[in-house]
C-alpha cells in the first residue's frame, strides 16, 4: 500500500486498532508471557513448591538427545508431509481442471475429507490399517507383509504421514485450483502456437505462474504439519512406537498432560514459538519478493 | 377432612420440597469413569444420596485420567478445585507430595468425627495409598489386578488340557508355541499393560525391588532397579517368544485388550477388570489363572499389586466443614460392606474390603461366576514383603514411558534386553532426581 491514511482525529486510530489489541494481547501475547516466565521456573504440578532455575530447563533439553531427536523427526515429517501434500494436490487440481465429463464431482469428493475433524480422520485411518482390525492391514498380512505400526517405527511414520497428507490434500487442491483459474488461457495458447508440448507449457508457462500459490502452501503445509498434526499422531500411534513419531508439539503434550512436567513443557512451547516466528518471518519476506499479480 | 389435611400436606411438601434440596450440600466429584463403569459409578453415587438426606454428591466426568488429573491440578491453581477427584495410582506419589493441595483421609475422617478403620480394607489396596506409617492419605476405589486369561477352545485345538492352565513362564511359553504351531490362533501371547504387568506386578510376584527404598515409599532419593538380572532375562525371553512367533507385542496399555475377545490371542496378561468386556466379546469358552512366575526363581510367587484409581478430598478455598462431612461420609458409605459387593459385582474391579469379600461370596458370586475371586486371592497372598506394597515413586507415568520406549527398541532388535534395561534404569532415575529436586 503506498501513501498514508489520514485521520482528522488524533485518536480515532488507535481506538480502531484498540479491538485487535485487546485480543492479540489477552491470547496471544499475555499466554505467550506466562509460558516463558513459567519456562524458567521448577514448580511442582499443584504450584506449591516454585523455584526460580534460569536457563536449567532449556539447557537440560538441549542436552537430551531425545528432544534433538523430536526436531529432527519434526524437521523430516513436516518436509515430508509438505512435499508430499503439495506434489499429490497440484497433479489432482492439473487433472480436474482440465474439461473432462463430471469434474464438478471430482472437485466436490477431493475437497471433502477437510471438512472431517482430523480425530475422525484418524480413525478412519485405523479402521484401515490397525494390525488387526484394519482391513488393508490385513491384505498386507495375506501379501506376506510383516504389518504391524505398534512396533515397527518406520511404518507408524508412514501411517501418520500418509492420514497428515490426505487431510492436507483438500485445502492445498482448492489454492492450486483456483490459481490455475487465474491463469489466462491466452498464455497457454500463445505457448501451444509457439509449439510447445502440454508438459512443456505446464513447466515452463503455468508452474512458473503457480509460484506464489506453490510457495505459499509449502509454509502453510510446513506450518500445519508442524502443529495440526497432533490429533492424527494421537488417534494413531501416541508417539510411539519407541519415539519414532513423537514430534516437538506430541512431546510437549507428553511432557506437559500426561507427565506433568510443566515447566520442561512451558520451554518446549517457547522454543515452538521461536521456531513459528522464525517460519512466518521467513515466509514473509521470501513472499513480498517473489509475488507479482498477473 | 382427610383430603383437606392430604391437600396441606402436599401443599406443605411442595413448598418445603425446593427449599430441603437447596438445602443440602453439594459436593462436587471429578471422575474418568466411561462406559459401563459410569453407569456403575452413578449408581454408587445415586445409592449415596438416596441414602441421606444432607448431602448430594454431583459426579461430573473430567475426561481419561491423566485428563482428570491435569484438569484437578489447573482447577487448584485457580483456586477451584473440586472437592473429591479419581486419581490413577501412578499419579499416587505426585498427589501425595502436594501437602497443601490435598486432604489426607486419615486426616479428614479425624476431624470430621467419622470411624476409620484401616483393619476392614484389603492390605495390598490399602497399602498403595497409605503412608509409609500406615496412615491413610487417599480412599482406595476401583482396584484390580493383572491375570492371565486363556482360550480354552485354542488350547484343546493345540492339543492342551484346557482345565490346566500354565502356572510358570516355561509352560506358558511351551503352551503358546504348541498353539502358534497347531494354528489354533493368530497369536500364541500377547500382554496388555507392559510396564505394569510384565515389571511393576512381575517384581512384586518375584519378590524383587522394582526401586530401592522399598520401592519408594521410604523415600524419595530411590533409584530404579530394573537391572536386576530376572528382569534382563523376562525382557529377553520376551525377545526369544516374539523371534519364534508366540509372543506378539501389540502396542501399549490396554491396547492389546480387544485381541482376546476377538480371539486373535489364545492368552492375554491384562487386567482383572476386563472380565465385562471378555464376557461380553468372547464367542468361545475361556478361563483365567493367575500370573505366572520363573519357579526355578522363586517356588511360591508373593502377591501381585493393584492398579486402578483412589478418590482424593482436596483442600478447596472457601470448602466448609459441612462439605468436607458429606466427603467423610460418602467415604464411609463406599467402604460399607453391601455397597463395596455391589461397586466389585458391577465392575469387575476387586473389591476393597475384606467384608466386600465376605459379601460377595456369601451371595454365591464366585460360586456362579467362577474365576471372579482369582485377583483378590492372588492379591491377599500371605506374608507380603517391602517389594510387594505397590509403588511410590514421584514421575511414574513418564517412568513408563521411558520403560515402553527401551522394551520397544529391544523388541525391534535395536538394542539387547540388557541395553534396554541399562537404559531404562539410567533415564528413569533422571525423572525421579528431577521430581526429587522439586521438593528439596
Amino acid at each position: 500500500m503506498k501513501g498514508h491514511a489520514t485521520f482528522s482525529n488524533k485518536l480515532l486510530p488507535y481506538l480502531l486498532v484498540a479491538p485487535q489489541i485487546v485480543v492479540t494481547s489477552l491470547f496471544f501475547v499475555w499466554p505467550a508471557a506466562q509460558a516463558i516466565y513459567q519456562s524458567l521456573l521448577r514448580s511442582d504440578p499443584f504450584g506449591l513448591h516454585t523455584k526460580f532455575v534460569g536457563l536449567d530447563n532449556f539447557r537440560a533439553l538441549f542436552a537430551d538427545p531425545y528432544y534433538l531427536g523430536s526436531i529432527r523427526l519434526s524437521f523430516l515429517f513436516s518436509g515430508a508431509v509438505a512435499l508430499t501434500a503439495i506434489s499429490v494436490s497440484l497433479l489432482l487440481a492439473v487433472m480436474a481442471h482440465k474439461p473432462i465429463r463430471g469434474a464438478r464431482v471430482y472437485k466436490t469428493l477431493l475437497i471433502w475429507p477437510y471438512a472431517l475433524a482430523p480425530a475422525m480422520a484418524a480413525v478412519l485411518w485405523l479402521f484401515l490399517f490397525q494390525p488387526s482390525i484394519g482391513i488393508l492391514a490385513q491384505a498386507l498380512q495375506h501379501a506376506g507383509i510383516g504389518w504391524n505400526y505398534t512396533l515397527h517405527g518406520g511404518q507408524a511414520l508412514l501411517l501418520v504421514i500418509l492420514a497428515s497428507v490426505w487431510k492436507q490434500v483438500s485445502y492445498n487442491f482448492i489454492f492450486f485450483l483456483a490459481g490455475l483459474q487465474a491463469i489466462p488461457k491466452s498464455l497457454i495458447e500463445a505457448a501451444k502456437v509457439d509449439g510447445a508440448t502440454s508438459r512443456r507449457a505446464f513447466w515452463s508457462v503455468v508452474f512458473p505462474l503457480l509460484a506464489p500459490t506453490t510457495f505459499f502452501l509449502v509454509v502453510m503445509n510446513t506450518v500445519y504439519a508442524f502443529f495440526d498434526t497432533f490429533g492424527a499422531i494421537d488417534a494413531l500411534t501416541k508417539g510411539g512406537p519407541g519415539k519414532a513419531t513423537e514430534t516437538m508439539v506430541y512431546k510437549l503434550y507428553v511432557d506437559g498432560f500426561k507427565n506433568f512436567r510443566l515447566n520442561s513443557s512451558a520451554a518446549q512451547s517457547v522454543i515452538l514459538m521461536a521456531l513459528v516466528i522464525l517460519l512466518t518471518a521467513f515466509q514473509f519476506r521470501f513472499i513480498e519478493r517473489r509475488v507479482h499479480y498477473v | 377432612m382427610k383430603l383437606h389435611k392430604l391437600v396441606v400436606v402436599v401443599l406443605a411438601v411442595l413448598a418445603l420440597g425446593p427449599l430441603a434440596v437447596a438445602q443440602k450440600v453439594e459436593i462436587e466429584f471429578w471422575h474418568a469413569a466411561t462406559g459401563a463403569l459410569a453407569a456403575a459409578l452413578t449408581e454408587v453415587v445415586n445409592g449415596f444420596n438416596a441414602s441421606q438426606d444432607l448431602y448430594v454428591v454431583n459426579p461430573i466426568y473430567k475426561g481419561s485420567y491423566a485428563e482428570t488429573m491435569s484438569a484437578a491440578i489447573a482447577a487448584f491453581r485457580a483456586g477451584q478445585p473440586p472437592h473429591i477427584v479419581q486419581v490413577f495410582e501412578v499419579g499416587t506419589a505426585t498427589m501425595m507430595a502436594a501437602t497443601g493441595a490435598i486432604y489426607p483421609v486419615y486426616q479428614l475422617m479425624a476431624d470430621t468425627g467419622t470411624p476409620l478403620d484401616p483393619d476392614i480394607y484389603i492390605a495390598p489396596v490399602k497399602g498403595y495409598y497409605s503412608s509409609a506409617d500406615g496412615k491413610m492419605i487417599s480412599m482406595p476405589f476401583n482396584s484390580s489386578s493383572a491375570l492371565l486369561w486363556y482360550n480354552k477352545d485354542a488350547f484343546r485345538a493345540a492339543g492342551l488340557d484346557p482345565d490346566n492352565p500354565p502356572r510358570t513362564w516355561a509352560e506358558v511359553r511351551t503352551a503358546a508355541k504348541a498353539i502358534v504351531d497347531a494354528g489354533a490362533a493368530k497369536m500364541g501371547l500377547a500382554t496388555s499393560w507392559l510396564t505394569w504387568i510384565q515389571f511393576e506386578q512381575f517384581a512384586a510376584l518375584h519378590d524383587i525391588p522394582f526401586a530401592t527404598k522399598s520401592n519408594g515409599f521410604e523415600g524419595m532419593d530411590a533409584v530404579l532397579a530394573l537391572d536386576h538380572p530376572l528382569f534382563v532375562r523376562h525382557v529377553q525371553t520376551l525377545m526369544d517368544m516374539q523371534a519364534e512367533g508366540s509372543f506378539t507385542y501389540a502396542g501399549r496399555d490396554s491396547a492389546p485388550d480387544a485381541l482376546f475377545g476377538s480371539g486373535e490371542a489364545a492368552m492375554l496378561m491384562a487386567s482383572s477388570a476386563l472380565r465385562a468386556r471378555v464376557m461380553r466379546e468372547a464367542q468361545f469358552e475361556w478361563g483365567v489363572t493367575y500370573l505366572p512366575y520363573y519357579d526355578d526363581f522363586i517356588a511360591e510367587p508373593k502377591n501381585s499389586i493393584i492398579g486402578g484409581a483412589s478418590l482424593w478430598a482436596m483442600r478447596r478455598p472457601g470448602a466448609t466443614a459441612q462439605q468436607y462431612q458429606g466427603v467423610a461420609a460418602f467415604f464411609a458409605y463406599l467402604s460399607e460392606a453391601a455397597n463395596d459387593a455391589k461397586w466389585h459385582i458391577m465392575t469387575g474391579y476387586v473389591p476393597i474390603t475384606l467384608g466386600g469379600y465376605e459379601a460377595a461370596k456369601a451371595q454365591g458370586y464366585y460360586e456362579q461366576n467362577p474365576g471372579a475371586d482369582l485377583a483378590i486371592l492372588q492379591l491377599a497372598r500371605p506374608n507380603p514383603t517391602s517389594n510387594t506394597k505397590g509403588l511410590r515413586l514421584g514421575n511414574l507415568p513418564a517412568i513408563r514411558v521411558v520403560i515402553y520406549e527401551e522394551v520397544e527398541k529391544a523388541l525391534q532388535g535395536q538394542q539387547t534386553a540388557q541395553q534396554a534395561m541399562a537404559n531404562a534404569v539410567r533415564r528413569g532415575n533422571e525423572l525421579l532426581r528431577e521430581f526429587e529436586a522439586i521438593y528439596k
